[in-house]
C-alpha cells in the first residue's frame, strides 16, 4: 500500500531542538540537512518555524484491540491516533481476543498495521498460552514468523508463577526477546483491587492495591533475570518502591528496563474522590511522592521509556460503578503533552531527553531497527514535527481513537504534534491523517 | 438542604440536627394508632436494590409509606454488568418513570454516587459497597442521643470488620460532626488503610479501649457484624480466636460502664462479635436502632423531598 513517497523538504527545523536547519527527506530517507536547501521540483515544503524535529516516537504498550473489539479500537484507528500523537511504531498488546499466542494472530495484526500504513505496528506476543500463566505460547514460532516478535507480554496479567517466569526469560534467550512483565502479585492485589492502597481507598471503601503487590514481584523478577541471564522489561511502573528496585538492579548490571506511562507521570490517586471510572487504570493512580519519585526516575535514566499503555474502552464499558468498569484510558494522543508537562516543562528532561524516552530507548528496548534512529543523512526518514509552544484543548471527540475514555478531557496540554513522517511519507498534518492513498500535495 | 444524601459527610452540623430533630417527630408517630401521615402524597419513591437486604429495604418502605409516598421496590440484583446493562441504563430507565427519589442500595462502593450524575430526581445511598451508609449513621446517632443525650463530648467505640464496613465509615463521619469522640477497635488486619488520617482513634486492645486506657471512659459501644468469610480472606485466625479477642463477652461486658448503651446494626452473630448477654441486656438498644431507623428515614425522605431547611412542623394525623 505504501508507494515511494514524494520528497518532503523540511524548513527551519531544529533536530532535538537544536539549531535551526532545513531537512529533506526523499526516498524514504534523510537525504540532506543544511541551511537554505534546494527544493526538489516535485517536494512538499514545510516550514516548521523553529519547530523541533524528533525521531518518531516508539510506544511499547499499546492496546490495539483488534481482533475481538473492534468496537473500542482498531489497527487502523489506533494507528491514526499513533501518527497524530507523533508516533512512528506501536507495539500491539497481546490481550486480543483471540489472545496473541501464536503466528496467525500476530501476523494477521502486523498485516493489518501495514495495510493502514500509518505506523509500524510490532505484535507483541503472549507469554503464556491464552494469557492463562501456565504453559508457554509459542515464543519461539511468534519470534521467526514474519511478525518477527521481540516483545513477549501477558499484560493485563501478571507471569505470577515463579517457575513460569524462569522458563520464559530463558526459554526467550535465543530470539532476543525480551519478557515485558504486568507487575501485580495476583494474591496481593486481585482483579477487583482498583484504587491505591491508601488513605484513598480506605476512604472511598475501594479495594486497595498496595504498593508492594507491584514491587514484590518486580523484585523477584530482577533476581530471577539475573539467574537466567536474559532480558526484562517492567510495564506500567507505578510506584516509588519499584523505581528503588529497578535503579538497584541496573547497578548490578541486571539486564532490566522499565516504561512509566504519561498518566502516572501527571495525575494523582486523589482523582478517584468522584468515583468517576476514566480515572480507573491498572495499576492504579498513585498519590504525589510516588508521581514525583517516577518523573526523578525517568529523568535519571532508571526508567528508560514513556509508554502510553493506551486502553480504549467502549463507553458502555465505563458507564458502570467504579469497581465494575473496565481498567484503562487513552494514551497515544495525549502523550507528547503530558511529557512535556510533566519532563520538559519542570526542567527534567531536554528535548533530547524526550527523544531518547520516547524513541530511542523503546526501539532500542523492542529491537526496533529502523526507528530511534540520530537525525543523519541516510537515516530512514521516521520522524515527528513538534511545536513547542502551542497549546491544545483535549476534546475526546476529536481524537482519532474509537474510544474517548481519556483523562485529560478539558485539559489545555503544551506543544503538539505538526506533522509525522513514516519513511519520509507524510502520515499526519496539523492535526489531520494523510492516508497512503492521498496524494502528497504540492 | 442537597438534593442527595451520599455520604455523612455531606452534611453539616445543623442540617444532620435538623434531621435529627425532626426523626423525633417522626419517631412520636410511630406510638400513635395511625402512622400515616400526608406529607408526601402524590410523590414516587423507589427502593433500587442491587444487592439484597431485608432489613434496610423494609425500613424505607415503611418510611416512605407513612409519608403516604408511593414506594416500589426493584431488586436489580445481579450486577447490571452481568445482565450486560449499563448502571447508567439501569439507572435511566428507572428514573424515567418519573421518580421522585431513589434509594440505592449497590455492592459497589460510589455506584450510588455514579447514578446521581445521570438522574434528576433525589438520591439516597442505602449502603454502597464497602464505603458508606448515611442513614444508619443517623439512626445510630438519634437512637444514641436519645439514651444518653447531646452526642458533644461523648466517646463512642466501634469495634469490628472496619475495613469493609460502610457503617463504621458514616459513623466516624457522622459522630465526628456532632462532636464526639471516635475510638475504632479491630486487628490490624481489619483496620482501613489511611485511618490514621480519619477523626478518630484506634486500637487494637479492646479490653484497653473499654476500660477507658485508650481514649478515655466510654460513654457507647458499637459492635459490627464479622462477615464469616473473612475468616477464609485470611483477615483472622478463626472465630473462636476473633471471639475471644474482639467479641463483646459477657466478662468484657463487665469493663463497659454500666449505664453505656451497647450498638449492632444487625445481623448479629451471637457468640461471634455479640454474646447474648450483650445483644439482650439493659444495655442494648439495638431494637431501639431498628425503631429509629424508620423515623430517621421519615425525616431525610421529608428534608430530601420536601425541600424543607427547618425541623418538620407538628404534623398532622390523616384522618382515618
Amino acid at each position: 500500500m505504501t508507494g515511494p513517497s514524494a520528497a518532503v523538504l523540511l524548513r527551519n527545523a531544529r533536530p532535538f531542538g537544536g539549531a535551526v536547519t532545513d531537512v529533506l527527506l526523499t526516498g524514504g530517507v534523510i537525504a540532506e540537512i543544511g541551511s537554505k536547501l534546494e527544493a526538489p521540483g516535485d517536494a512538499e515544503v514545510l516550514d516548521g518555524g523553529g519547530a523541533i524535529l524528533l525521531p518518531a516516537f516508539v510506544d511499547l504498550h499499546t492496546h490495539l484491540r483488534e481482533p475481538g473489539r473492534e468496537d473500542a479500537e482498531t489497527v487502523e484507528s489506533g494507528s491514526a491516533a499513533g501518527a497524530l500523537g507523533g508516533y512512528g511504531c506501536l507495539h500491539a498488546m497481546a490481550n486480543t481476543d483471540p489472545v496473541a499466542d501464536t503466528v496467525e494472530i500476530v501476523e494477521q495484526v502486523a498485516r493489518l498495521g501495514r495495510h493502514a500504513g500509518l505506523v509500524d505496528v510490532r505484535p507483541v506476543g503472549a507469554v503464556s498460552k491464552g494469557l492463562a500463566g501456565e504453559q508457554l505460547a509459542e515464543i519461539g514460532n511468534m519470534a521467526r514468523s514474519a511478525a518477527a516478535v521481540r516483545i513477549f507480554s501477558d499484560d493485563g496479567h501478571c507471569v505470577s508463577d515463579a517457575r513460569l517466569m524462569r522458563r520464559a526469560l530463558e526459554y526467550l534467550k535465543p530470539f532476543d526477546g525480551v519478557l515485558a512483565q504486568h507487575a501485580q502479585d495476583p494474591r496481593l492485589a486481585d482483579s477487583s483491587c482498583c484504587a491505591h492502597e491508601g488513605e484513598i481507598s480506605g476512604r472511598l471503601g475501594l479495594p486497595g492495591w498496595p504498593a508492594v503487590a507491584e514491587e514484590s514481584v518486580i523484585a523477584r523478577d530482577v533476581m530471577l533475570t539475573e539467574h537466567t541471564g536474559s532480558r526484562l522489561h517492567v510495564c506500567h511502573v507505578s510506584t516509588a518502591g519499584s523505581v528503588e528496585v529497578i535503579r538497584w538492579a541496573k547497578s548490578r548490571g541486571i539486564q532490566v528496563t522499565a516504561e512509566v506511562t504519561p498518566h502516572h507521570l501527571l495525575l494523582t490517586c486523589d482523582l478517584l474522590a468522584g468515583y468517576d471510572p476514566v480515572y480507573k487504570v491498572n495499576p492504579p493512580l498513585r498519590p504525589a511522592e510516588d508521581v514525583a519519585a517516577l518523573r526523578a526516575g525517568l529523568a535519571d535514566g532508571t526508567i528508560d521509556a514513556v509508554a502510553t499503555d493506551h486502553a480504549p474502552h467502549a463507553t458502555h464499558d465505563k458507564d458502570h460503578a467504579f469497581g465494575d468498569a473496565a481498567f484503562g484510558m487513552l494514551g497515544l494522543q495525549t502523550a507528547l503533552g503530558v511529557v512535556v508537562e510533566a519532563m520538559i516543562n519542570t526542567d527534567l528532561l531536554d528535548w533530547a531527553g524526550l527523544a531518547d524516552r520516547m524513541s530511542i530507548r523503546p526501539a532500542r528496548i523492542g529491537r526496533v531497527g529502523e526507528h530511534g534512529r540520530p537525525i543523519v543523512v541516510g537515516e530512514p526518514a521516521n520522524l515527528t514535527l513538534v511545536d513547542p509552544d502551542a497549546s491544545w484543548l483535549v476534546d475526546p471527540d476529536q481524537l482519532a481513537s474509537l474510544s474517548r475514555n481519556t483523562p485529560f478531557a478539558g485539559r489545555i496540554l503544551p506543544a503538539r504534534v505538526l506533522a509525522t513522517f513514516l519513511r519520509g511519507r507524510t502520515t499526519s498534518r496539523d492535526g489531520r491523517i494523510v492516508t497512503p492513498d492521498e496524494q502528497v500535495l504540492v | 438542604m442537597s438534593r442527595n444524601l451520599l455520604s455523612a459527610a455531606d452534611l453539616s452540623a445543623p442540617e444532620a440536627q435538623i434531621i435529627l430533630d425532626s426523626a423525633e417527630q417522626m419517631y412520636a408517630i410511630q406510638s400513635r394508632q395511625v402512622k400515616k401521615l400526608p406529607t408526601l402524597r402524590g410523590r414516587t419513591v423507589v427502593n433500587l436494590f442491587f444487592e439484597d437486604s431485608t432489613r434496610t429495604r423494609s425500613s424505607f418502605e415503611i418510611a416512605g409509606k407513612w409519608l403516604s409516598a408511593d414506594v416500589i421496590n426493584i431488586s436489580a440484583k445481579g450486577s447490571s454488568v452481568s445482565k450486560g446493562e449499563s448502571l447508567r441504563d439501569t439507572a435511566l430507565t428507572v428514573a424515567a418513570m418519573g421518580v421522585d427519589a431513589l434509594v440505592v442500595r449497590h455492592a459497589t462502593s460510589g455506584a450510588v454516587q455514579r447514578i446521581t450524575e445521570w438522574v434528576d430526581c433525589s438520591v439516597v445511598n442505602a449502603g454502597d459497597g464497602t464505603h458508606e451508609h448515611p442513614t444508619q449513621a443517623l439512626l445510630d446517632a438519634f437512637s444514641l442521643r436519645r439514651r444518653i443525650g447531646d452526642l458533644a463530648g461523648r466517646h463512642v467505640v466501634i469495634v469490628g470488620d472496619l475495613t469493609h464496613s460502610r457503617v463504621a465509615r458514616s459513623n466516624v463521619l457522622l459522630l465526628h460532626t456532632l462532636g464526639a469522640d471516635v475510638t475504632l477497635v479491630a486487628p490490624p488486619t481489619l483496620m482501613p488503610a489511611g485511618v490514621a488520617s480519619w477523626n478518630c482513634a484506634t486500637s487494637w486492645d479492646l479490653d484497653a479501649t473499654l476500660s477507658g486506657e485508650v481514649n478515655g471512659v466510654v460513654d457507647a459501644v458499637m459492635m459490627l457484624r464479622v462477615q464469616r468469610e473473612r475468616m477464609s480472606g485470611g483477615y483472622f485466625p478463626t472465630e473462636r480466636e476473633y471471639a475471644i479477642s474482639y467479641g463483646l463477652n459477657p466478662r468484657r461486658l463487665k469493663l463497659l460502664p454500666k449505664d453505656a448503651p451497647i450498638l449492632h446494626p444487625g445481623p448479629m452473630n451471637r457468640g461471634l462479635e455479640i454474646s447474648s448477654a450483650a445483644a439482650d441486656g439493659d444495655r442494648s438498644i439495638v431494637l431501639d436502632q431498628v425503631k429509629s431507623g424508620v423515623a430517621v428515614r421519615m425525616s431525610v425522605l421529608y428534608h430530601l423531598l420536601a425541600g424543607v431547611d427547618q425541623p418538620a412542623p407538628v404534623l398532622e394525623e390523616v384522618s382515618p
